[in-house]
C-alpha cells in the first residue's frame, strides 16, 4: 500500500512537472451536455492547434490546444452558434487555424485545381483518338500472313 | 578507427558511383562491351562499400560508441539492444545512409538479376542509377556525415526520442525506403530508354517487375506506418493527411497508376510517352518526400531557412534529376506513340481512366501539401489545409475510381460496350445496390454515407471475385471445366483479384470505423468503470514498474460484455527520465476484425487517471486490406510472364528470334 502510494505521489509529481498531458481531449474538459460536447468535438476536429504540425486541437496534446478547446466550449456554453464560436477563435488566433480553408481569391487554385487537372487529363487522353480516324482500320492480313497464322494454329512450329 | 573506415568507404563509394555514371554511358555510346560491363562490377562494388559503411554505423550504435556524434546524440547505453540498432536510422544522417544503401541495393540487383536485359539498356540504366547514388553520397559526405567524431566522447549518449523506441521504427522505415527508393530503378530504366530513344513492349515487360516490387514495399511501408501511429499515438487515429504521410502517399498513387499504364504499353504500344513520364514523376515524388521530411520545410518555410544546407542539397538533386529527365523527355518522347488501336470503352480504356483519376488524385494531395507553403512564401497570409479539404477533393475522385475498379477487369481488350460489361457484373451490381438499400432502411437516412461506403466495398470485393467468375464460368460450364480454367488462370490474375479485393476491405474498414467508432473519455479511479461500444471497462489496478530506461505505469482493465468477462487489457504510460518524455502504449484487444482500444493519460484528480476507451469495429480491415493488396502484388511478381529476364532465358524464343 505504502509503495503504491509513494509511486503514485512520485508519478503524479513528475507528470505535473514535466509531462504534457497525454492524449488530446481530457475528461475534465468534457461538457455535461452530450449534444453540446458532440458539437465541440466536431468543431475541434476542423481547427488547427497553432503550435502543432497540422494537428487539430481535438488530437493535440499541446497546452495551447487545451486552451483553445476550453475557450471553444465556453463559447458554446454561452450560447454561440458553431459559426460564432469558430469566428471567435479565428479573431483570436487568425484564419490560419481553419483546417478547412475558406474559399478566397488566395485559395481559388487550391479548390479549383483538382477539377482543372481532371479536365486537362481527360482532354489530354482524348487526343489518343483523333476524330478523323475514329474507326481505326485493323491492319489487313495478306495471303502469306494467313497461311502462316493457319500453320501456327495447326501446331506446326516452323511454317 | 571504425568511423574512419566507414567514412573512407563512403568516399570510395562516391568515386565508384561517379565512374559508374560515366564509363558505361560512354560504353553504350561507343558500343564497347567492356566499358558497358564495367557497370555491373561498379554497381556491386558500390553496394559493398555502402554496405560496409552502413554496417559499421550499425555496429557503432550496437556497441554505443559515443565518440561518434550521431551515436551520442541519438542513442544511450541504457536502451535495449534492438532499439539501439534501429536508432541507426532514427536520425537524419543514418536514415540518409539507409536511403543510399537501398539505392545501391537496387542497382546491384539489376546488375545481378538483370543479366538477360539488353546489354546497352542495362549499362545505361546502371549509369543513371550511379548518377543518383553519386548525388546522394555527395550530399551525405558534404552535409550530413554520419561518422563525424565528437571529442571528448561523453560517457553516456542522449537517448532516442522515446516515441521511436518501438518495433515500428525497426520495420517501418526500411520498408518505406525500399518502396521510395525502389522507384529509382524504374526512373533509371525510363531515362535509359529515353537516351536509347527506343521503348517497346519488351521494355514495359522488363520494367514491370521492378515497379511491382517497389509498389509492394511502399504498400507495406505505409501500412506499417499507419498501424504504428494507431497504437503509439494513443488516440486511435490511423491516417492524418499529415505532410509526411502525404509524402509517402503521393509516390504510392503515382506508382499505382504506373503499374497500370505499363500494361497498356505492353499490350498496345501506346501510352509509352505517358508511362515514361509517370516513371519520372513517381521517383520525383519520392524525392519530394525525402525533401519534405529532411528539410524541415513542413513546419514552416522559415524553419527551412534556418538550416538550409541539407534541404537545399536535396532540392538541388530533386531539381536536377526531375528537370534533366523532363528535358530529355521533351526532346525524345515525341515519336514514341502510335494513336490508339482500341476504342475508349475497352480494357485499355479502363486502364486509362484509372490513370486519369489516380494522377488527378496525386495532384490533389500535392496541392493540399504544398499550397500552404506557397501561400506563406508569397504573402503575409498563412493558411492550413487539413482533412476537410481532402474529404471534399480527394474522396470525390475516389468514388468513380472505385466504381471503375470492378468494371475494368471484365472489359474486353480493344473494344467492348459498357452495357455488356455491366451485364457480366449484373449479380454483383444487384447485390451491392440491395445491400446499400438494406443498410439505409436499417440504419435510417442519416447513414447514407455509410451505406454508400459499404456498398462500394462490397462492389470491390465481389467485383474482384467476378474476375474469376467471368473467366472460369461457374454454373455455366460443367464444373470440371471451371476447375480446369481456374487452375490455368495466371498468377497475375490472382494477384489482381487479391489487390482489388484488398482495396474493398480497406474501404469497408474506413467506412465502418468512421461510422461506428465509439469512445469514452473519462476519469477513472481503481474500481470504477466506463462503457464504450457495448463493453464495460473496469480499472482494476495500476502498477508501477521499472524497466531498462523508463518507468511504466501499467493500468489493468477488466473488460466485460453484459456482465460476462471478456478479457483483460493493460495499457501503459511510460516515463523516460533521461529525455523527460512520456509515451503511451495503448492496450489493444482484437474482437472479430475490430479492436477494443484503451490508453491512459496522466493522473486526473486525486487517485484517478484520464482514460480513453474506444471501440473500433472492423478497424483491422484498414491494415488487412492493404496487406492483401501487397500479397496480390507478390502473386503477380511470381507470374512466369513477368519473371525478370524470362524473355531471353527461354531457349525457344531465343531461337525464334535468331
Amino acid at each position: 500500500m505504502m509503495r503504491a502510494l509513494l509511486a503514485f505521489v512520485l508519478l503524479a509529481g513528475l507528470a505535473a512537472a514535466v509531462a504534457p498531458p497525454a492524449g488530446a481531449v481530457q475528461p475534465d474538459e468534457i461538457l455535461t451536455d452530450p449534444a453540446l460536447e458532440a458539437r465541440a468535438r466536431a468543431i475541434g476536429k476542423d481547427l488547427r492547434c497553432v503550435v502543432c504540425r497540422n494537428q487539430s486541437i481535438d488530437d493535440s496534446n499541446a497546452g495551447i490546444a487545451r486552451d483553445m478547446r476550453i475557450i471553444l466550449r465556453e463559447r458554446l456554453l454561452a450560447g454561440d452558434s458553431d459559426e460564432e464560436a469558430v469566428a471567435f477563435l479565428v479573431d483570436r488566433y487568425g484564419s490560419f487555424i481553419l483546417l478547412d480553408p475558406p474559399v478566397t481569391p488566395a485559395t481559388w487554385l487550391l479548390w479549383g485545381g483538382p477539377a482543372l487537372l481532371l479536365l486537362a487529363a481527360v482532354f489530354g487522353f482524348s487526343r489518343l483518338w483523333p476524330r478523323r480516324t475514329a474507326d481505326v482500320a485493323e491492319p489487313a492480313l495478306d495471303a502469306a500472313d494467313r497461311a502462316r497464322a493457319g500453320a501456327l494454329l495447326d501446331g506446326d512450329p516452323r511454317p | 578507427m571504425n568511423a574512419e573506415i566507414g567514412q573512407f568507404a563512403l568516399i570510395l563509394a562516391l568515386m565508384i558511383a561517379v565512374a559508374q555514371a560515366v564509363i558505361p554511358q560512354a560504353g553504350a555510346w561507343r558500343r564497347d562491351r567492356t566499358l558497358m560491363a564495367f557497370a555491373d562490377h561498379a554497381a556491386v562494388a558500390q553496394l559493398l562499400f555502402v554496405g560496409l559503411a552502413f554496417g559499421l554505423l550499425v555496429h557503432a550504435f550496437a556497441v554505443s560508441d559515443f565518440s561518434i556524434l550521431v551515436v551520442a546524440s541519438n542513442s544511450s547505453a541504457a536502451m535495449p539492444a534492438g532499439f539501439r540498432m534501429s536508432a541507426t536510422w532514427g536520425n537524419h544522417e543514418g536514415s540518409l545512409l539507409l536511403w543510399i544503401l537501398i539505392l545501391s541495393l537496387f542497382g546491384a540487383a539489376v546488375a545481378v538479376l538483370g543479366r538477360t536485359l539488353p546489354a546497352r539498356l542495362r549499362a545505361r540504366t546502371l549509369a543513371v542509377q550511379g548518377l543518383i547514388a553519386a548525388a546522394f553520397l555527395a550530399l551525405t559526405i558534404f552535409t550530413s556525415n554520419p561518422f563525424a567524431r565528437l571529442h571528448p566522447a561523453p560517457a553516456e549518449g542522449t537517448e532516442l526520442n522515446p516515441l521511436l523506441q518501438d518495433i515500428g521504427l525497426i520495420v517501418h522505415p526500411p520498408f518505406l525506403y525500399l518502396g521510395y527508393v525502389g522507384f529509382s530503378i524504374v526512373f533509371s530504366f525510363a531515362v535509359a530508354a529515353l537516351i536509347e530513344g527506343r521503348v517497346d513492349a519488351a521494355w514495359a515487360r522488363m520494367v514491370r517487375p521492378w515497379v511491382l516490387l517497389a509498389w509492394i514495399f511502399l504498400t507495406i511501408g505505409i501500412t506499417l506506418g499507419s498501424y504504428w501511429a494507431y497504437y503509439e499515438l494513443g488516440w486511435g487515429g490511423w491516417w492524418f493527411w499529415d505532410p509526411v504521410e502525404n509524402a509517402s502517399f503521393m509516390p504510392w498513387l503515382a506508382g499505382t497508376a504506373l503499374l497500370h499504364s505499363a500494361i497498356v504499353v505492353e499490350r498496345r504500344q501506346t501510352l509509352i510517352a505517358w508511362t515514361i513520364l509517370l516513371a519520372i514523376l513517381t521517383f520525383s515524388l519520392s524525392l519530394v518526400g525525402t525533401f519534405l521530411v529532411r528539410s524541415g520545410v513542413i513546419t514552416s518555410v522559415h524553419a527551412f531557412a534556418s538550416d538550409p544546407a541539407r534541404g537545399i542539397g536535396v532540392l538541388l538533386i530533386l531539381g536536377a534529376f526531375t528537370g534533366g529527365a523532363l528535358l530529355l523527355f521533351a526532346l525524345r518522347a515525341a515519336g514514341f506513340d502510335r494513336s490508339a488501336t482500341f476504342r475508349p470503352v475497352s480494357r485499355e480504356g479502363g486502364l486509362i481512366l484509372n490513370n486519369i483519376l489516380l494522377v488527378t488524385a496525386t495532384a490533389t494531395v500535392f496541392l493540399g501539401t504544398f499550397y500552404p507553403l506557397a501561400v506563406e512564401m508569397l504573402g503575409p497570409d498563412r493558411i492550413s489545409v487539413g482533412p476537410p479539404y481532402y474529404n471534399r477533393s480527394f474522396v470525390p475522385l475516389m468514388i468513380p475510381l472505385l466504381l471503375a475498379v470492378s468494371i475494368g477487369p471484365v472489359l474486353r481488350w480493344k473494344r467492348d460496350s459498357l452495357r455488356a460489361a455491366l451485364g457480366r457484373l449484373r449479380w454483383v451490381a444487384a447485390g451491392c445496390v440491395l445491400l446499400a438499400l438494406a443498410l439505409v432502411l436499417a440504419l435510417g437516412s442519416g447513414a447514407l454515407g455509410t451505406a454508400l461506403g459499404l456498398g462500394l466495398a462490397a462492389w470491390l470485393v465481389f467485383g474482384a471475385l467476378a474476375i474469376w467468375a467471368v473467366r472460369a464460368q461457374p454454373f455455366v460450364l460443367p464444373w470440371r471445366r471451371t476447375a480446369g480454367l481456374t487452375r490455368s488462370m495466371p498468377a497475375g490474375t490472382w494477384g489482381m483479384i487479391c489487390a482489388h479485393a484488398g482495396l474493398g476491405l480497406l474501404v469497408a474498414g474506413i467506412t465502418a470505423v468512421t461510422a461506428w467508432e465509439d469512445e469514452a473519455i473519462v476519469s477513472l479511479s481503481v474500481g470504477q468503470s466506463a462503457e464504450a461500444g457495448g463493453y464495460a471497462f473496469t480499472l482494476t489496478a495500476v502498477d508501477v514498474l521499472r524497466r531498462d530506461n523508463y518507468e511504466s505505469e501499467v493500468a489493468t482493465f477488466a473488460v466485460a460484455r453484459d456482465g460476462v468477462p471478456v478479457t483483460t487489457m493493460t495499457a501503459e504510460r511510460r516515463f523516460f527520465p533521461q529525455t523527460e518524455r512520456v509515451t503511451t502504449e495503448a492496450a489493444i484487444a482484437p474482437r472479430v476484425l475490430g479492436n477494443l482500444y484503451v490508453s491512459v493519460g496522466g493522473p486526473s484528480g486525486a487517485g484517478a487517471w484520464a482514460v480513453r476507451i474506444y471501440s473500433h469495429p472492423l478497424v483491422l480491415l484498414i491494415w488487412f486490406g492493404p496487406a492483401l493488396m501487397a500479397f496480390g502484388g507478390l502473386l503477380s511478381l511470381a507470374d512466369r510472364r513477368f519473371r525478370i529476364g524470362l524473355l531471353a532465358a527461354r531457349p525457344g524464343l531465343r531461337a525464334a528470334r535468331a
